[in-house]
């Protein structure tokens, strides 16, 4: 941890937002710049490990000799968890450092925010996190891509698993803001289709960042559901876990809940990890296709770490971008766009593309069961969710795009 | 207006504070022109009194007539267009604005000007303020900031300020306080001179019984909330009642 | 039912608990100190971060270990606040009220990496207290042991401060502090001994808020703002200085939390600050607060006499608008990117001065009226299928009438008190944007805001934000030496004599406040079409933060103040944030130096010492010149 820490002040505190392998120098003027913006300072948990994966790709692409022969060097700007400050970064970027490519954003809006950016400057943008459906879909612009899985699609997912399961009444907690409604929507939309019967006896909204975990856990207890959804992460999942532990809130239900299976908000949990969640998540030390194996030893080796579900997003990002500029065989700007619609890449999870159609990538997710081994929070029963088998028809894709 | 009619007339004042009775039952009256003292020993009533004929306070009972007209329980911006000045007992003026800015303030609201977004104050009735510093003695003070002057200074500032609305009346509570004796002399001596000129009743409160017995035209004595003697400054002094509660108590002079 | 009332009633009970205890400490020092502490809710965190280290490390299962550690960092908080106190904020207090606001805003930008460096970016969850793992069965439901013990808490340190301050002559010196500071200087107390113990005290008590946290919370990096907000609607619910009031809001506040759950969920973003604005609409002073002793503006030195340009600075002043306006003929693009910002920012905290300098009306929520600008202008663009042209021109209308409005309410209120009222209204306006969401697309936004072909070049939308903005605010120049901006300073320097020269005085700031809202508005609507889209953050507690920065940074008693604030404090941002990840800390720092060294502002001390040097060196020729 100390040691781990110290690379990562040392990395921040060279000052130098611009952060190069040192064979760059030699090359300075030939090196293909990507701009990446992020909550950094403001969501520190997810994007630490997102950034050290993404230098370890960018350092591993330099060393097997760049791209087109030129290497990949990167700008980071940090928009302190503000899309008017996103926008400021994004049209510096574009306009002082040169680069060729902006990519990035965590939070839903700054992803739209640069999203907005790019159409208005007619320039491409690969978000890298946001997971708003809106950001491929409803807000979609021919400039934007995006590679994490969204909403909808994780939400999708563990419908599939909640449909299973005999529960019919269901209480929902979710985080109050675009990510929690859009999850609550999509889930209550899909189980309804999956099974009428079904019916939501309870809803809490939270706000983000500051749950009442006791008062919330008893609400959901008065409406004596048969499972639980739930959305929130982090600080609120953590505060509502250990409440609903003590209150025995979770006692004979079946809890479904986003992204709850990922490093990130798993490991705070520890031992007192809820046992039997189906969840969303990334099981790091149990993934053994020979991509990830490699990229876990890398990762190690360089932080003496092991990677998050950031570090995935992150390796994975500069993965596709690499791929996207061989494939266009040049960096302007029309031909990575080109490049970009159908590109193919070996993610980490498996096999990714960027759908034509909608601009989404099919990057998936583990879906799986919580339990606790070793005093810690682990995923079984896992399987990969290929997020291919998660969207919408190319056609009905389309259809959600009014800007095309 | 006829000289003999009164320009303040006041008639049962009353006012509590929780139960206590701070005022009651007052009546009295200033002519134009007239130097009125209103004195009593501490927690008599004086402030009390001065505030609900401004306007600061709304008296539980009683009437105010202002050269005939009601004020009482009116706003004290409403009093001061009547025609009301007035002077506190804790100096009260602008503190970030010159001496001169003081007296325009006053002069522009006079003019109705206030409500102007465009224009510099500074610029607007600085002959007037300026006239009216020279009635007080502060002319040569004029672009010193209120906040840096002596105690003194500051009691002609509030006169000069108290003048600009060409006032009926004027209230001056403790209007020498924290004077040295010869500069209470010389404010009271002004203000009677200017008083007389311009026709202007004055109310003022005062410790200081020599500033009373040479500069009233007539004095009214509180004590308890309720008036106990009223007459020239000899009659007063010979009253025994007044002897009794106020004079005997040793506050003859300057205590405050 | 009836079960479920009495179990919601604890669980508010027991959030009441921590909520009290930092929101007394923040009383206490704000009573003696008349310190707005922004750094409250970091030494919370603070509290938090120690109570976890040190458990960890005496072992949580051992109840030594557990509450030594919980003590032992509630006391080091106590230590850290000595340090800042002694640091920072004794070479400030002679400065201008809320000045030192400033300092502890700095001190959390800083504690805000320091924690991210020291305790890392995850969440820590700390071990559950020794003798309160478990629950019992209260009303048929399951409640922890733990809530119960911090249910107790709250009313043992209520008795506590209270034995503290009527048995003991520190609390007697802290009792006369507040009520009347004045009194306490005039009584010959080592004045610095007693600031520095009540604000270790204070912080102590944060501390331990956080610490108590440990086994019921996670300890995240966000505690501090989640704290800091809701802590300062405690104490000025319950009236500033009041504990006992403290502890009644906190409950009332809790309580009303857990219910607010039940009935409404989504009410719990902004519920808060709804009870704030009912309350000080009810009770301006809070529940148990009192009218301040004697004159309001008594402490800090008097205000500055605010001159007119002199000559020199006139040209000065020309230059730069000169050298603006030329810009872009040498600039790149991306600075001219920068310097419409700052263009922009300059308006927004010009207009916030113009309430608060002159008005003397602090606003804690100023961004309300920046993003109803912004979404005035946004959803013209949205909804009506506006251009730019009259959006541009709709949108301040937006804002000021929510000027007319929220402001009606607020000038009825004077000092902190007002500030807060105006944080509860930004507060609810934010929330209602935020959760509007099929009007305002909620914390998504509203994008294509993008201004019409002819202003879309970066220079042609720099042109137009300079002309706006720089007449707004040598119009609001003029107005603040016109007869108007005479008489608001009149009413603020003393509202006594104001009145009794037939000024309204309420109705002179309220109108104030208008002006106020509509050129916010105005810089808002310009931010929109300059970033293409808007959010809810537009109008969030940062954004008003950082115009409160601007105005005092530069100095609230001038008039170039917060035009220089707004260049220096939005141009180091930016600048700091580009150059490094740990730009908090360096902000922060900055900020902490800046003040220290320019007590006055930037632009004050400037004047202050061209003053001091110009009377030192020709005494007559400066008396010439002012009798000119």
């Amino acid at each position: 941890m100390t040691i781990d820490r110290r690379s990562f002040l040392a990395a921040a505190s060279a000052g130098a937002t611009v952060l190069a392998a040192p064979s760059v120098l030699r090359a300075q003027g030939a090196a293909i710049r990507i701009g990446e913006i992020n909550s950094y300072t403001a969501q520190p948990a997810f994007l630490k490990p997102y950034r050290q994966a993404w230098e370890l790709a960018i350092e591993q692409a330099n060393a097997a000799g760049g791209v087109l022969g030129r290497k990949l060097e990167t700008v980071f700007r940090d928009d302190g968890g503000k899309p008017e400050d996103a926008v400021r970064h994004a049209g510096d970027l574009v306009n002082a450092e040169k680069v060729d490519i902006v990519a990035g954003g965590f939070l839903s809006n700054v992803g739209l925010a640069i999203a907005d950016f790019a159409a208005q400057n007619k320039r491409l943008y690969l978000a890298s996190e946001p997971l708003s459906d809106a950001l491929v879909w409803a807000k979609g612009n021919p400039y934007t891509f995006r590679l994490r899985c969204s909403t909808y699609m994780q939400a999708a997912m563990l419908v599939e698993e909640a449909a299973k399961l005999p529960a019919k009444k269901w209480a929902i907690v979710a985080p109050n803001y675009e990510y929690g409604q859009s999850a609550v929507k999509w889930f209550k939309e899909l189980l309804k289709r999956a099974k009428p019967d079904v019916e939501f006896v309870a809803e809490q909204f939270p706000a983000l960042g500051r749950i009442d975990a006791g008062a919330t856990v008893q609400a959901l207890e008065a409406s004596k559901p048969d499972a639980i959804f739930n959305v929130t992460f982090a600080g609120d999942l953590t505060n509502f876990v250990r409440q609903g532990n003590t209150r025995g809130l979770f006692e004979g239900r079946t809890v479904v809940s986003m992204l709850t299976g990922e490093p990130e908000y798993l490991d705070p949990l520890g031992a007192e990890t809820p046992v039997g969640w189906i969840v969303t998540g990334y099981p790091h030390a149990e993934i053994t296709t020979p991509e990830h194996v490699k990229f876990v030893e890398a990762y190690k080796a360089k932080y003496n770490d092991y990677p998050r579900l950031g570090s995935v997003v992150g390796y994975d990002t500069v993965q596709s971008i690499r791929a996207a500029i061989a494939k266009a065989g040049a960096v302007e700007n029309d031909k990575l766009i080109a490049a970009f619609k159908g590109l193919s890449f070996p993610g980490l999870f498996g096999p990714i593309t960027y759908r034509a159609s909608d601009h989404q990538s099919t990057m998936g997710a583990y879906v799986g069961k919580t339990a606790v081994k070793g005093g810690k929070g682990v995923m079984i029963d896992w399987r990969y969710a290929d997020g291919a088998n998660y969207l919408p028809s190319d056609a009905e894709a389309k259809a959600m795009r009014p800007a095309g | 207006m006829s000289a003999a009619e009164p320009i303040l007339v006041v008639r049962d004042l009353a006012k509590s504070f929780g139960g206590l009775r701070a005022v009651d039952g007052v009546s009295f009256s200033v002519l134009p022109g007239q130097m009125l003292a209103l004195i009593g020993p501490n927690g008599a009533g004086k402030t009390t009194c001065f505030n609900m004929l401004n306007g600061q306070l709304r008296p539980d009972g009683g009437t105010v007539l202002l050269a005939g007209q009601p004020i009482t329980g009116l706003k004290p911006r409403t009093v001061w267009r009547m025609g009301v000045g007035r002077t506190f007992q804790i100096t009260a003026t602008f503190t970030s604005m010159t001496v001169r800015e003081n007296v325009q303030m006053a002069l522009i609201s006079h003019a109705g000007e206030i409500w102007r977004p465009f224009g510099r104050a500074r610029d607007c009735h600085r002959e007037a303020a300026d006239a009216l510093l020279a009635q007080v003695g502060m002319a040569e003070q004029a672009e010193r900031a209120c906040g840096v002057l002596a105690y003194g200074d500051l009691k002609r500032v509030e006169l000069a300020v108290a003048l600009a609305n060409d006032p009926k009346l004027l209230l001056m509570d403790e209007p020498t306080a924290g004077m040295a004796p010869r500069e209470r002399i010389e404010l009271m001596a002004l203000t009677a001179g200017i008083a007389t000129a311009r026709g202007i009743a004055v109310l003022f409160t005062e410790h200081d019984m020599d500033v009373v017995f040479t500069h009233s035209d007539s004095v009214i004595v509180l004590d308890r909330g309720r008036l106990i003697a009223h007459g020239t400054a000899e009659e007063v002094r010979r009253d025994p009642n007044v002897r009794a509660v106020y004079l005997g108590s040793g506050t003859t002079s300057g205590g405050h | 039912m009836i079960d479920l009332i009495l179990t919601q009633t604890l669980n508010g009970l027991a959030s009441a608990s921590s909520l009290f205890l930092v929101a007394s400490g923040l009383s206490i020092i704000f009573g003696v100190t008349r310190i707005v502490n922004f750094a409250h809710g970091s030494l919370y965190m603070l509290g938090a971060y120690l109570a976890w280290t040190l458990v960890t490390h005496f072992g949580p299962a051992d109840a030594l270990g557990f509450w030594g550690g919980v003590l032992l960092a509630a006391a080091l908080t106590g230590l850290v606040g000595v340090v800042i106190e002694v640091l920072i904020l004794r070479r400030i207090y002679q400065a201008p009220e809320l000045f030192q606001l400033l300092a502890t805003f700095g001190v959390v930008l800083m504690i805000q990496d320091i924690a991210l460096g020291v305790w890392g970016a995850e969440d820590k969850l700390g071990p559950r207290a020794p003798g309160f793992k478990s629950f019992v069965v209260i009303f048929g439901n399951r409640f922890p042991t733990y809530e119960l013990f911090l249910i107790a808490i709250g009313p043992i340190v209520l008795l506590i401060l209270w034995l503290l301050f009527q048995k003991t002559r520190w609390g007697t010196l802290v009792r006369a502090a507040t009520q009347d500071r004045e009194m306490v200087g005039a009584l010959g107390v080592n004045q610095r001994l007693l600031f520095t113990s009540v604000f270790a005290f204070g912080s102590m008590l944060a501390g331990l808020g956080g610490a108590l946290q440990l086994p019921r919370e996670a300890v995240t990096l966000h505690m501090d703002l989640a704290m800091i907000s809701e802590a300062f609607v405690v104490v000025v619910v319950g009236g500033l200085g009041s504990v006992t009031g403290a502890y009644l809001a906190a409950i009332l506040i809790g309580i009303l939390h857990a219910f607010g759950i039940l009935i409404f969920p989504k009410i719990t973003l902004v519920l808060v600050f709804l009870v704030m604005a009912v309350v000080l609409v009810v009770k301006p002073y809070g529940l148990m607060g009192k009218a301040p002793v004697g004159h309001a503006r008594s402490h800090g030195p008097a205000a500055p006499l605010m001159l007119p340009a002199d000559g020199a600075t006139k040209i000065a002043g020309l230059i730069a608008l000169l050298i603006l306006a030329l810009a872009p003929l040498v600039t790149p693009d991306h600075i001219l990117l920068t310097l419409t910002e700052l263009v922009i920012f300059a308006l927004f905290a010009a207009s916030l001065h113009f309430m608060m300098g002159p008005g003397g009306m602090v606003s804690f929520g100023h961004a309300a009226y920046f993003g109803l600008g912004a979404y005035g202008a946004a959803l013209a663009v949205k909804w009506l299928g506006a251009p730019m042209e009259p959006a541009l021109l709709m949108a301040p209308f937006l804002a000021g009438i929510a000027g007319v409005v929220f402001g009606w309410f607020c000038v009825r209120l004077s000092g902190v008190y007002l500030a807060m009222l105006t944080l509860a209204f930004a507060q609810i306006a934010w929330a209602t944007a935020f959760q509007s969401v099929d009007l305002t697309g909620g914390d998504n936004g509203i994008l294509g805001v993008w201004p019409s072909a002819w202003a879309a070049s970066k220079a042609a939308y720099y042109y137009l934000s300079l002309t706006i903005c720089a007449g707004a605010v040598l119009l609001l120049r003029l107005t603040i030496f016109s007869p108007f901006g005479y008489g608001l300073r009149a009413g603020r320097d003393n509202a006594l004599r104001a009145e009794a020269i037939g000024l309204d005085v309420v109705r002179l700031q309220w109108v104030a406040f208008v002006v106020a809202a509509f050129c916010a508005g105005m810089a808002g609507a310009l931010f929109a079409f300059f970033k293409g889209s808007v959010f809810p953050t537009y109008m969030a507690i940062p954004r008003s933060v950082d115009a409160l920065l601007m105005v005092l940074l530069g100095g609230v008693q001038t008039v170039a103040g917060p035009i220089v604030g707004a260049f220096a404090y939005a141009g180091l941002h930016e600048q700091l944030m580009k150059a490094t990840m740990y730009w908090r800390f360096v902000l922060g720092l900055s900020i902490v130096v800046l003040v220290v060294l320019f007590p006055r502002g930037l632009v004050g001390t400037a004047l202050m010492l061209r003053e001091r040097r110009r009377r030192r060196e020709k005494p007559a020729a400066a008396l010439a010149e002012a009798s000119r």
